[in-house]
């Protein structure tokens, strides 16, 4: 009884500390897709991106953790601008295909070029000593590194959802995810909404990837390794909500981590059985506009 | 009295499933190659395998339109099916392959019934998720696929009991070209009738074939059960060719790169696969010398380049040539 | 049974709060020609697609030569014999026009499921396909690609896709929208020809065109019938006129 207690707590705080790698990293994901109705196979490439900026800067520059998070989410910003300028910018409104595989010629090269800079393996991650070892909260000790993801990650939510909800940056993301063309009716520069969008959503993966390094290892095939689970967090959660991929990411994560922890000799095929189910009862996902 | 007029458009309309003189020569350059180039027979039977992989994905893409990041999966299946077979005493290739495509067509109309009741976003998501999900079972269903290890122990009998699969890959060349062109054959016939006609229609305008009255969701699935008994098949001949089977076969990396074949070549112009495939794995032995990774770079590359620059292939390349010569002579 | 060629009972259809169609009970007789006209906003279009398929009631019953459709696809209705065209052209535009009316024609005769025979060697589907085209006089521009033609011209091909499934019951969609002025005469015509054993439903703003073509005329606001009747009856009735002059700019 006890262990089985024990297990569950151990269940729920790994997965959740997984689920919240998934939102950072999905969530700018989510936006962008309800957005600009995109299909961005890329997105990845931001975290890893992230994660590897991060890890440089701090393995080879000595830059203190505090630092270089953010050194590296703004790095992976000034990336995004172009790439969103001239890449993704002609395709809007373009064909799904044409969308694969321009994102997917991407996801090929950010392999190639991790393994050329960064060499095959995954970078080694090194959390600060302040949020190393072990908490105690009495009977249980947890990794520090991990309470602190889940920490942050729920800071994060209400951030988002507040700026969501409260900002006028917000307001109009809402507006024209609804309503592309009423939203520039109305006198909203949808192109530089997208611009900003775009970064601001290619930043949050970067935190994610950078935050994430411990769960998810930093090497060159991240992108196209974690592809599935980003997209099955955005898909069933719903394009274009913060609500959605944060609730699927937490179902995802928990049952990912309750499967391989209860049923390893199944794998994540539950997981995938699980996601046709839901996205053939709502293919629009769970929080989608209808 | 409308008689002339009449017959000309009729006979443009059905001048276009006549054979034409260019269509032999993929068949004439796959028996050159057999005389000419006999050191690169083992090459060359994948080559046409999968061309065939490469045909049937044509088939839902250029044709109805259904963008799929997961044939694989049924190339996949294919290839452990056969695999299996010839791993468990029953090794004549053409039991092997028949099966191959029964079970490959079998998944296909299965995930073909679940998955095209939806579109866009949802059926790509779903053809990932469906071949990841076999991906995952295949590689926990240890003891029936041999796991992350592959399939051992393949045992393959001689081609209708007379030619034995040799070093040379002489065997597994024209064994390979005489399913290819079987293959080609069905494909063929389906896209120039009434049927593939249809399936054009259904990736123009969906709207309007509901409203003409096509039973779209039957014929979609129809198809892509074809195409995946045509993938199964492509799959049993690369396992029986090779006598390997691993969990590659059914990775979302193969039906991208599968995708990308066909793109480079054309899609929806039924040669695409023939001319995508040849080049793309032919250009990726060449430059097997070099580290494998830079070749992604460079088709990542190509990829993007060839998105921003229009994608109608090589053979798309050839239409605007042909028709810039064309406006040129007049 | 009812000898109407089509007829709604209590048509209803709400999207939340918003009510598109309010209890409509329409018939449409066997060569009927009718149209519905109304102000912006008023649901016709959406009356179309309730009774075409393409969008499934709340609640009520949809007839089509006295038998219940209700619960039929799109495509089901259109093997009973109802056919539409769209407000915008719905066409196959990288297809030619013959190409694009045969696919109408060859599901109609039931071969367009057929994986064998050529779809070039039907010589009675593309025939009959190109006598439709010689009919409403596009058979000039039979080979060349939809999109290359003119959007009047396209509106043509539009009428012909229709025709070629040889329906009992038309409902052309604002059959003359975006057409320019000059070329709505041809519209008129072709409409004007159409056989008495189709019966003809048509949406419309252009009132020239309504009175023209229609011997009964049904308005409808917000969703609701306001009143049916003869184009005379129409023309006098002061509820229409409050409707429509509500809406036009003061002079």
């Amino acid at each position: 009884m006890d262990t089985a207690v024990s297990a569950a707590i151990s269940i729920a705080f790994h997965g959740t500390a997984f689920a919240m790698v998934l939102y950072l990293v999905s969530v700018g994901l989510s936006v962008t897709m309800g957005l600009m109705g995109f299909v961005n196979l890329a997105h990845g490439v931001f975290a890893v991106a992230g994660g590897y900026f991060m890890t440089t800067l701090m393995g080879q520059f000595g830059v203190p953790f505090a630092l270089a998070v953010p050194g590296a989410m703004i790095a992976v910003a000034a990336l995004a601008v172009p790439l969103e300028r001239f890449l993704y910018r002609p395709l809007y409104g373009a064909d799904e295909l044409d969308q694969v595989l321009m994102t997917m010629g991407l996801v090929f090269m950010s392999v190639a070029i991790g393994k050329y800079f960064w060499g095959p393996t995954a970078q080694p991650f090194f959390p600060p000593p302040a949020l190393s070892g072990q908490l105690d909260f009495g009977t249980r000790s947890f990794p520090a590194y991990r309470s602190f993801l889940i920490g942050s990650g729920a800071v994060l939510v209400t951030l988002l959802w507040l700026g969501l909800e409260r900002t006028r940056f917000g307001a109009q993301i809402r507006a024209a995810v609804d309503n592309r063309r009423m939203a520039q009716s109305v006198g909203i520069n949808t192109a530089r909404l997208f611009t900003v969008a775009f970064a601001f959503g290619s930043a949050l993966a970067a935190l994610g990837g950078a935050l994430g390094a411990d769960i998810l290892a930093i090497d060159p095939g991240y992108a196209l390794e974690h592809l599935v689970y980003f997209l099955i967090v955005v898909s069933v959660g719903g394009l274009g909500t913060i609500r959605g991929p944060f609730v699927a990411a937490m179902l995802l994560g928990i049952s990912d981590t309750a499967f391989k922890y209860l049923l390893p000799e199944f794998g994540a095929f539950f997981i995938y059985a699980l996601t046709m189910a839901v996205l053939l009862w709502k293919p629009r996902g769970l929080f989608g506009q209808a | 009295m409308t008689q002339g007029r009449d017959t000309g458009a009729t006979a443009l309309f059905a001048r276009r499933h006549r054979l034409r003189l260019a269509e032999l020569l993929p068949w004439l350059l796959a028996v050159a190659v057999y005389f000419v180039f006999p050191d690169y027979l083992a090459l060359g039977a994948q080559v046409l395998a999968t061309v065939l992989f490469g045909l049937s994905v044509d088939l839902v893409l250029g044709y109805a339109g259904i963008v799929t990041l997961g044939h694989a999966a049924f190339y996949g299946v294919g290839a452990y099916t056969a695999g299996y077979l010839a791993a468990h005493g029953v090794g004549a290739p053409a039991v092997g392959l028949l099966a191959a495509i029964a079970m490959a067509g079998l998944a296909g109309f299965l995930s073909g019934l679940v998955i095209l009741r939806t579109q866009g976003l949802s059926i790509l998501m779903l053809t990932l998720v469906v071949c990841v999900m076999l991906q995952e079972a295949a590689n926990k269903l240890t003891s029936i696929t041999g796991g992350a290890d592959g399939l051992q122990g393949m045992d393959v009998s001689p081609v209708l009991g007379i030619f034995d699969f040799d070093l040379y890959g002489k065997t597994a060349y024209c064994y390979a070209l005489v399913v290819l062109f079987f293959g080609w054959a069905v494909a063929r016939i389906i896209v120039h009738s009434s049927f593939g006609r249809s399936l054009t229609g259904i990736r123009e305008n969906v709207a309007r074939m509901h409203a003409i009255g096509s039973p779209v969701f039957f014929r979609l699935v129809t198809i892509y059960t074809i195409s995946a008994a045509m993938a199964g098949a492509a799959g049993a001949l690369i396992a029986q060719t090779t006598q390997l089977v691993a969990l590659n076969s059914l990775s979302i990396e193969l039906s991208g790169t599968i995708l990308v074949m066909v793109i480079l070549g054309g899609v929806g112009r039924l040669y695409g696969a023939f001319i995508g495939v040849p080049l793309y794995m032919i250009a990726q032995d060449r430059f097997s010398e070099i580290d494998p990774t830079d070749w992604y770079f460079w088709i990542g590359l190509l990829l993007v380049l060839v998105v921003a620059f229009g994608r109608g292939g090589v053979l798309g390349l050839v239409d605007a040539l042909a028709r810039r010569l064309g406006r040129g002579r007049r | 049974m009812s000898g109407a060629a089509l007829e709604t009972r209590a048509l209803c259809k709400s999207f939340g709060a918003l009510t598109v169609a309010h209890a409509i009970d329409f018939q449409l007789a066997p060569g009927a020609r009718h149209a519905l006209i109304g102000p912006n906003g008023a649901g016709k279009t959406s009356f179309v697609n309730l009774v075409s398929g393409a969008l499934a009631p709340s609640t009520g019953q949809i007839l089509l030569g006295g038998h219940d459709v209700t619960r039929l696809s799109q495509a089901q209705r259109v093997k009973r014999g109802l056919a539409r065209t769209f407000q915008i052209n719905q066409l196959f535009r990288a297809l030619t026009v013959l190409e694009n009316v045969t696919l109408a024609v060859s599901e109609r005769h039931g071969v367009a499921g057929d994986f064998f025979r050529p779809a070039g060697k039907r010589r009675a589907v593309i025939e009959e396909a190109h006598a439709l085209l010689e009919r409403l006089g596009i058979a000039g521009e039979a080979l060349r690609p939809v999109r290359e033609l003119a959007y009047g011209r396209q509106r043509l091909v539009e009428i012909a896709v229709a025709l070629g499934l040889d329906p009992k019951v038309l409902l052309l969609d604002e059959p003359a929208a975006g057409v320019p002025s000059g070329e709505t005469g041809t519209i008129i015509d072709i409409i004007e020809r159409l056989g008495p054993e189709i019966a003809l439903l048509i949406i419309e703003h252009d009132m020239e065109l309504v009175f023209r073509l229609a011997r009964r005329i049904t308005v409808l606001v917000q969703g609701a019938i306001l009143v049916e009747g003869t184009p005379q009856e129409i023309a006098a009735d002061p509820r229409v006129r409050e409707v429509y002059l509500g809406e036009r700019a003061h002079p």
